[in-house]
């Protein structure tokens, strides 16, 4: 690792960006093609040498083996700070906490056990290969990083097809109710397309058993007094304090949500397990406090912020159905196994009952255009075609602003070939949910579907150790960017989660603590009051604007701004102009928000404010990310760089590295560090589905 | 507010828990429903005459002698009667006194947590039960006295006849034994429960028409000789 | 649809707190409760007075954060989560009450929003299973007849959100306790601590200040994940076993 907190040389040239493949756009040819060249500087390349030389099979011992040990009864004068009880925040808590630590564990909701990893609903993928279907730790591996398109570290995700089998283990140990086959043994299923049967499941709350699985965990450390647990707690701020040894993290600012106390937390080093940040777009499956706040206050310390356009979209969500919606809600994809995907031919036929559209006046879009898979095409495809369709005014359902915005997903085939019976055994309990939601019956009338945005695959950028480029800051789980490339595989984020916190962070972390404890600092450090006093100043700063516009009315608009320009299709044009509006959106965001209530009390519009004005700030550098990464990768289709056919083109000669951004500063640009990915172990191919 | 664990009052033990005193009405419950079948089925002796009844009321003196003395049964099974009405009135004042304080802010919505008919009857019907039982015990064990009109010379069952040739003791017996069906109803289910005796909907539904039995044959067999007095039907001659 | 709020409000723990007013109009019925209140908080901020807080996260009803006592029901009329209620399930020029969980074991925080962390020191006391990470013996090793695994996650489906309590006469947590219980109690794997398990659980939700089960069964009734009575019954049981076996 090369980079530290302090801000690198800009490099005195600013990056040319390759514009000389595909059709030359309009844009090229005007002079203002230029104003991409200010969006962002190059910075120094990064290299990741913290994973051992040897075969790939071998690494992750070796560096267990090389990483430091700590003294049993020196474990618990050092202390590490985890903000996150998720799959990740949970499970490095408790283990960390099992293994004598002092442990603070933070999370904004009011119990541990209600982190977002509960939503979870398919699986958790393991290289157990009980069904001697061929799979294997390699395959794993291998699927996953195909996956990712490409986009991923091959020794992280080797790692983590490694310790996949542990983690089965470890969870039927904590008291898991994995579903079991008659004979009592663990039963797997296929999904998400890959070929061997290695999800191991629970109904369909699989997330919620192993989070509950973590959270007991959890909760038996707290009772053992190794961990300290402060619920209904937010983290604003990083503490990277220079205590003689060079800048590292060494604590957080947080606020007590319930009294508004504004608290220092300090340590010898900080765990990030925040989650992802999807709800930049307001409207995803993610809950409606996840945010980026953790994540983006460090990347403004110095942590750098890589892939940040990677995101997924998921094609079987319900639709919105007016400007009231607050949520989205996802469906699992099985239910593209038996259902045909399709809009009207006419867009006159949009507003009709779907029953009294002729067959012949359906397009069976999916099937028409990609004969082979039909259906089954890969989440990003679904996903795009079915914005084109609506694009195109072919979408069904009441309009939301100007469009409709859904496709019918029809079961009346499969209750014809099948019985409804037979499809109700498959598919009942979401069908109920659909009806619930809706208030419309899928036996019936054609389910509507549409996409929505379910992941972030980019976050902070770690090393093979987890640790961000501030010294002593780890990142675990959906906040890092480490595992899924352009694009994460099904029933692998759950994997992730729990790879991370119970055997991957609590080996890393103990060859960084192990030259702890560091020199001791307290609030009166420059660093720690300078954090305290930023913090506190901004939720004044927020109380005091007394606009016009609530702060849900300002996070709607960006939501709408990155979905229709940075979200599965964008475009040069497109991006730049979600750029101009985000900033001014911003500027009118700290002119114009109204946050009324106090500090000193719980707040949930001064809760909202401070993740939205992070939010605000993320929008951009996605932008920028999306921009400069002139190429269609995973979930992602960038309009410049497609085949003759339409199809998404990857470019890995110009593009195979992980774009690390550093913080510009507040008025100057995001600086790009690139890691380039060497693939040694896996060949690089192109995808093809038609 | 850092989520900490409470310091524990006091050792950690079954016997501390509510859960023990639910149990320990369940148990003392159960010697209730025993005792009242076979109460009920001694009243029956009633429709075979004076005779057989007395007969049955003095054998009742008799069992276990000479082992016990004369009496000396009837006498430790009251005792064990007493022990456990205490047991059972203390532990439902004590869940009643604990669920008060657990909720001390009530709802505004007035069908909020409300109590279904059956349970609802068990603490005021209890109540109810247990002023009845000191006039049962005071009109038939203690005092033995006669509110009605016929000679009873020393006998039981005279004495069960002419006090229920009045009609309003009987409508006092028919309200009590109302009660008791109630209370029974809930109680007998309420104690399979407490026993872990209705681990599956099926063992559930067992409980429940068990309950039902119980309820229905005591409360019925209870009022079949007052009645049968009242209209007559049974005039002990 | 036109609707007529009574909401609780409340500034803080140890404030007086009173039923307020607020009638809303123009509610669609495929708008969810919560995001009815959402509405209703946009007005309420246009016009300068205070949001009405309240609890909920995932909105799609498996956090347990989100619960309101909608007039006199736990999650209202239907089973499932606040979040997952819909409008329709309401009628037009309804008046609706809107209430926090009461129960001196959940105290209100402000507005609608209590403080569950209860619950989690009743899971402190023993609902786990003491498994270090890296002690695992190997997943297969041991197999668990299906029934009892199915019985278990059925108990595991519990979201904590605290309906139990809240529509129990007694704001007792013996369903929610009870299904903990027989979640790790069905498995083989939970049945080293199971009797210890049961009676510090039990003793930490006496101390809570959460009353006694008297076996009404409304807890199971406003239950959004439909967790059956039997967990009582078992915790019950189990109870007397650790009772029998020195405890």
């Amino acid at each position: 690792m090369t980079q530290t907190v302090s801000k690198p040389s800009v490099q005195s040239s600013t990056t040319t960006v390759a514009h000389d493949r595909t059709e030359v756009t309009d844009r090229e040819a005007e002079p203002n093609a230029g104003v991409v060249h200010g969006l962002y500087t190059d910075g120094a390349a990064i290299v990741d040498s913290k994973a051992p030389a040897g075969p790939i099979s071998e690494k992750w011992t070796q560096r267990k083996f090389d990483a430091a040990l700590v003294n049993p009864t020196n474990r618990r004068k050092l202390s590490v700070i985890i903000v996150g009880t998720g799959l990740a925040g949970g499970a490095a808590a408790a283990t960390l906490g099992e293994a004598g630590y002092h442990v603070k564990s933070f999370c904004y909701q009011d119990s541990p056990r209600r982190a977002h990893s509960i939503a979870a609903q398919g699986g958790i993928n393991a290289a157990k290969n009980y069904k001697e279907d061929g799979d294997s730790v390699y395959r794993l591996f291998y699927d996953t990083v195909k996956g990712g398109d490409y986009r991923s570290r091959e020794t992280n995700v080797y790692r983590l097809a490694e310790v996949s089998t542990n983690i089965i283990d470890q969870c039927v140990a904590q008291g898991v109710p994995f579903a079991r086959e008659y004979g009592g043994l663990l039963d797997n299923r296929s999904f998400g397309g890959v070929q061997v049967s290695r999800t191991f499941y629970a109904r369909g709350q699989t997330g919620q058993q192993l989070l509950i699985g973590a959270y007991q965990a959890l909760e038996r450390q707290i009772a053992a007094k190794t961990v300290e647990m402060h619920p209904r707690h937010e983290m604003l701020e990083i503490i990277v304090a220079d205590d003689g040894s060079g800048p590292r993290a060494r604590g957080i600012i947080a606020r007590d949500l319930v009294t508004g106390e504004i608290e220092t937390h300090l340590a010898d080093a900080v765990v990030l397990a925040s989650g992802g940040y999807g709800n930049v777009f307001y409207l995803s499956t993610n809950a409606m406090g996840c945010n980026v706040t953790a994540s983006w206050r460090a990347h403004r310390k110095g942590a750098h912020f890589a892939n940040p356009c990677y995101t997924q979209i998921h094609p079987t969500c319900i639709p919105v159905s007016g400007d009231h919606q607050s949520k989205l809600t996802l469906m699992s994809e099985s239910l593209r196994n038996d259902g045909r995907i399709w809009v009207p031919k006419s867009a006159d036929d949009c507003d009709k009952d779907p029953r009294e559209i002729a067959e012949g006046d359906r397009d069976y879009y999916l099937e028409r255009l990609y004969p082979s898979f039909g259906n089954l095409v890969p989440r990003d495809i679904a996903s795009r075609q079915a914005k084109n369709m609506c694009d195109e005014g072919r979408g069904v359902g009441p309009k939301v602003g100007d469009f409709r915005r859904g496709v019918y997903l029809d079961f009346a085939e499969a209750i014809d070939r099948l019985g409804q019976a037979a499809v109700a055994e498959k598919y009942g309990n979401l069908f109920d949910m659909y009806q619930r939601i809706t208030g419309e019956n899928p036996y019936e009338v054609p389910m509507r579907i549409y996409p929505a945005v379910h992941y972030t695959m980019g976050g902070l950028w770690v090393d093979y150790d987890l640790q961000s480029s501030i010294p002593g800051l780890f990142v675990a789980g959906e906040a890092n960017f480490s595992d899924h490339g352009a694009n994460r595989l099904g029933a692998s984020a759950l994997m992730q989660g729990l790879a991370d916190g119970y055997f991957v962070l609590p080996n890393t972390i103990r060859d960084y603590l192990a030259k702890g404890p560091f020199p001791a600092i307290d609030e009166q450090n420059d660093a720690v009051a300078a954090a305290r006093a930023s913090v506190e100043s901004r939720v004044q700063k927020f109380l005091s604007i007394n606009g016009d516009r609530s702060v849900d009315s300002f996070h709607k608009e960006l939501g709408q701004i990155v979905w229709e320009y940075c979200g599965m299709e964008r475009s040069e044009e497109g991006l730049l102009k979600a750029i101009d509006l985000i900033r001014s959106l911003r500027e009118e965001f700290w002119r114009n928000v109204r946050v009324l209530g106090a500090a000193d009390t719980l707040n949930q519009s001064l809760e909202k404010a401070g993740r939205v004005a992070d939010f605000l700030e993320l929008g951009e550098l996605m932008c920028i990310d999306a921009l400069h990464r002139r190429e269609s990768c995973g979930g992602h289709f960038r309009t410049e760089s497609q085949t003759d056919e339409g199809e998404a083109l990857r470019h890995d000669d110009e593009y195979a590295y992980v774009a690390a951004w550093e913080w510009g500063g507040e008025n100057g640009t995001p600086v790009l560090h690139k890691e380039d990915l060497t693939y040694e172990f896996i060949q690089l191919k192109q995808r093809s589905y038609k | 507010m850092a989520t900490n664990t409470l310091p524990k009052a006091g050792p950690v033990t079954a016997r501390r828990t509510t859960v023990f005193m639910k149990l320990l009405m369940a148990l003392s419950g159960a010697l209730f429903v025993f005792y009242v079948l076979v109460h009920m089925y001694g009243n029956l002796k009633i429709f075979g005459g004076i005779e057989p009844f007395d007969e049955y009321a003095l054998h009742l003196r008799t069992l276990l002698t000479p082992i016990l003395p004369f009496g000396g049964f009837l006498w430790l099974f009251r005792a064990l009667l007493v022990i456990a009405l205490v047991a059972h009135a203390w532990s439902a004042f004590y869940l009643w006194s604990r669920a008060k304080g657990a909720r001390t802010t009530r709802y505004v919505a007035k069908e909020a947590a409300r109590v279904t008919l059956r349970s609802k009857t068990m603490r005021w019907g209890g109540v109810a039960l247990l002023a009845f039982l000191v006039w049962h015990l005071l009109q038939f064990s203690i005092l033995k006295f006669n509110v009605g009109s016929g000679a009873v010379n020393g006998s039981e069952g005279r004495l069960v006849i002419s006090s229920f040739q009045v009609w309003w003791v009987v409508l006092i017996y028919f309200i009590a034994m109302v009660a008791l069906g109630m209370h029974l109803w809930h109680g007998v289910w309420s104690a399979s429960q407490t026993l872990g005796w209705a681990v599956s909907p099926r063992a559930r539904a067992r409980a429940q028409a068990t309950a039902t039995v119980v309820a229905l044959v005591v409360s019925v067999g209870f009022m079949l000789p007052p009645l049968a007095i009242l209209f007559g039907i049974v005039k002990g001659n | 649809m036109n609707l007529t709020l009574k909401i609780w409000r409340q500034t803080g723990p140890s404030a007086k707190g009173a039923m307020h007013t607020y009638p809303v109009t123009d509610i669609s019925e495929d708008m969810s409760f919560l995001e009815m209140l959402d509405v209703l908080n946009e007005q309420l901020n246009a016009r300068g007075d205070e949001p009405i807080a309240f609890d909920s996260d995932c909105r799609e009803g498996i956090c347990g954060a989100c619960g309101l006592m909608i007039s006199g029901r736990a999650h209202g009329p239907e089973v499932t989560t606040t979040c997952q209620l819909h409008m329709r399930s309401f009628s037009d020029g309804e008046e609706i009450t809107i209430e926090p969980w009461r129960a001196d074991a959940f105290p209100v925080i402000k507005d609608l929003v209590v403080d569950r962390s209860s619950f989690d020191r009743i899971i402190q006391a023993g609902g786990f299973i003491s498994a270090n990470t890296g002690a695992a013996p190997e997943a297969h090793s041991v197999p668990v007849p299906k029934p009892a695994a199915d019985r278990s996650f059925m108990a595991a489906a519990c979201i904590g959100c605290g309906a139990c309590v809240a529509a129990c006469p007694n704001a007792s947590a013996m369903l929610f306790m009870g299904a903990k219980i027989t979640h790790l109690g069905e498995l083989p794997q939970g049945q080293p601590e199971r009797d210890a398990r049961v009676v510090s659980m039990v003793s930490t939700h006496d101390h809570e200040g959460f009353g006694g089960c008297t076996n009404v069964g409304a807890c199971s009734d406003a239950c959004p994940k439909e967790i059956p009575l039997d967990v009582i019954n078992q915790l019950n049981k189990d109870l007397r076993h650790a009772l029998t076996h020195g405890h």
